[in-house]
């Protein structure tokens, strides 16, 4: 019996059990997946716990409803990999051997990367929104908060789900006008990029709806440390913003057990080849979504078209043939812009994104770059895709390869 | 894309002004593109041109030149004032790197 060993049972890793459990014969095909959690979370919609919009049931369902019969799971940590030898370790010593393993364990905010972040005003005055305790939490504070300034900033790069941050400062704009108290709250939003977002086009967007909805964007600020005493945060080229409420993204790292294991980068993401998504150093060694360092978003429907490329390049390593599959670092992410309206951005390594319609060109229903209804619906059906369809594998109605059809330059 | 003359050497530069052939760059070059931006190179400077040079193809960010040994973050900011890793990157003759979020 050969082994395919899946590590990480998050949206990757759960989409390649149901594809390869599928394909593979169960005769001559174990596979197994390991996580050390029991639930899965609908990681979208944390953005909008803290404006009660969802609440935590909305945004979690067990794993096991979601790994198709015929794949062993276990629940435990993860020691770490010993590639040479192709085996896995679980945390109290038991060993799981592999012909090929796809690490899937995603990223993680690590608050203690950051000098005086987790401190005395840590889940009271400062909130992430990337864990369902943090959004939990700010949701209970925005409940009664009488204004003031909330700093929305974004400790480094790369962050999951790029998107996000804009997105709450849209959110938190509607919600603070709907209180009536939007005239007592001053959002700024502070980020290390050099505007709102990474490509012109975008960035031009988005930073015309910020400054519609009077956000300020304050663009090349690299976080140093936060000053809970003074309520301020520094950056270490000497400047500094006030908050009264801040909300965070923090440094973003992959699982300490690729650290454990000596095969990460500075930031615990696994170097890896962007076209083939296998790991640059291990020929048996596959990476599919945020734990990889390929150069595109981290974020769910990147881990759902990169799946595409891997299942394939996956049949071509099993029958000893070269990889076929080639990924383009395809990433398309809708923008929640408030008063129930959003945008759309699809882009790739090559192209950033530009304005047009998705997926039927001229038609849509879908607006890119382009601020509509139907864009925030698209937005609110996809939680239904995704328990139903996108998790067990099914094949959607978009193309996985980006397509210039429908863009305009 | 443009043409540029630095240092008498003819170049073709990107529209914000990063060089297009890395290997035409010289010591001389990134003196005058740092003139343009005001910052006068020292040794320093150098040695961090240098570990830039050499990392170009691995993702350049400010953390991983803040974890070079060569300068901490705050030293990368004091020699290269307003955006390190923009500016650096400019003047070391390599591309912009992209930030990918």
């Amino acid at each position: 019996m050969k082994k395919i060993l899946i590590l990480g049972a998050g949206t990757g890793g759960t989409i390649m059990a149901n594809k390869l459990r599928k394909a593979l014969d169960r005769e001559e095909w174990d596979i197994t997946i390991v996580d050390k959690h029991k639930t899965h979370y609908y990681q979208p919609g944390f953005l909008f716990i803290p404006f009660g919009i969802y609440n935590k049931q909305d945004v979690i369902k067990p794993k096991a409803d979601f790994i198709p019969a015929g794949v062993n799971i276990i629940y435990s940590d993860i020691d770490k990999i010993v590639p040479d030898n192709n085996k896995v370790l679980l945390e109290g010593g038991k060993a799981l051997n592999y012909d090929f393993l796809i690490v899937a364990t995603g990223t993680r905010v690590d608050p203690a990367e950051t000098p005086g972040l987790k401190d005395e005003l840590w889940q009271k005055e400062i909130f992430d929104f990337y864990t369902v305790e943090g959004a939990v939490a700010l949701r209970e504070f925005f409940e009664t908060w009488q204004g003031g300034r909330l700093v929305m900033n974004i400790a480094e790069l790369p962050f999951k789900c790029p998107v996000a941050p804009l997105e709450f400062v849209f959110l938190a704009d509607e919600y603070f006008t709907k209180a009536g108290i939007r005239d007592k709250v001053d959002i700024t939003y502070v980020t290390p990029l050099p505007g709102a977002f990474t490509k012109p086009k975008s960035t031009k967007m988005l930073g015309e709806l910020l400054n519609e909805k009077n956000i300020t964007v304050i663009p090349d600020f690299y976080l140093e440390r936060v000053d809970n005493k003074e309520k301020k945060i520094k950056s270490y080229d000497g400047q500094e913003v006030p908050f009264d409420v801040l909300a965070i993204v923090p440094v973003n790292k992959g699982d300490d057990m690729i650290e454990r294991s000596g095969m990460g980068d500075d930031l615990n993401f696994i170097p890896t080849d962007k076209h083939t998504l296998r790991s640059e150093k291990y020929e048996n060694i596959f990476v599919l979504g945020d734990a990889s360092n390929i150069p595109t978003s981290k974020a769910g429907s990147v881990v759902h078209f990169a799946a595409d490329v891997l299942f394939d390049n996956i049949q071509c390593a099993i029958k000893g043939r070269e990889l076929r599959a080639k990924f383009d670092g395809h990433a398309n992410c809708y923008i929640e812009t408030g008063f129930g309206k959003g945008s759309l951005i699809d882009f790739n390594y090559e192209t950033e994104p530009l304005p047009g319609t998705y997926p039927l060109p001229g038609i849509g229903p879908f607006g890119l770059l382009q601020n509509t209804k139907m864009n925030h619906y698209g937005k609110v059906i996809f939680r239904w895709i995704y328990w139903h369809i996108l998790l067990k594998g099914k094949e959607l109605p978009i193309e996985n390869e980006m397509t210039m059809a429908g863009k305009k330059r | 894309m443009t043409q540029k003359t630095v240092a008498g050497v003819n170049l073709e530069v990107t529209d914000d002004g990063y060089l297009v052939d890395s290997s035409q760059w010289t010591e001389k070059i990134a003196k005058e593109i740092a003139k343009e931006e005001n910052i006068e190179l020292n040794d320093k400077h150098f040695e961090v041109i240098k570990f830039i040079r050499e990392n170009a193809d691995s993702g350049l960010t400010i953390r991983k030149v803040g974890k070079s040994g060569v300068v901490d973050i705050k030293g990368f900011y004091d020699l290269f004032p307003g955006g390190p890793l923009k500016m650096s990157t400019k003047i070391a003759g390599i591309q912009k790197p992209s930030s990918c979020v």
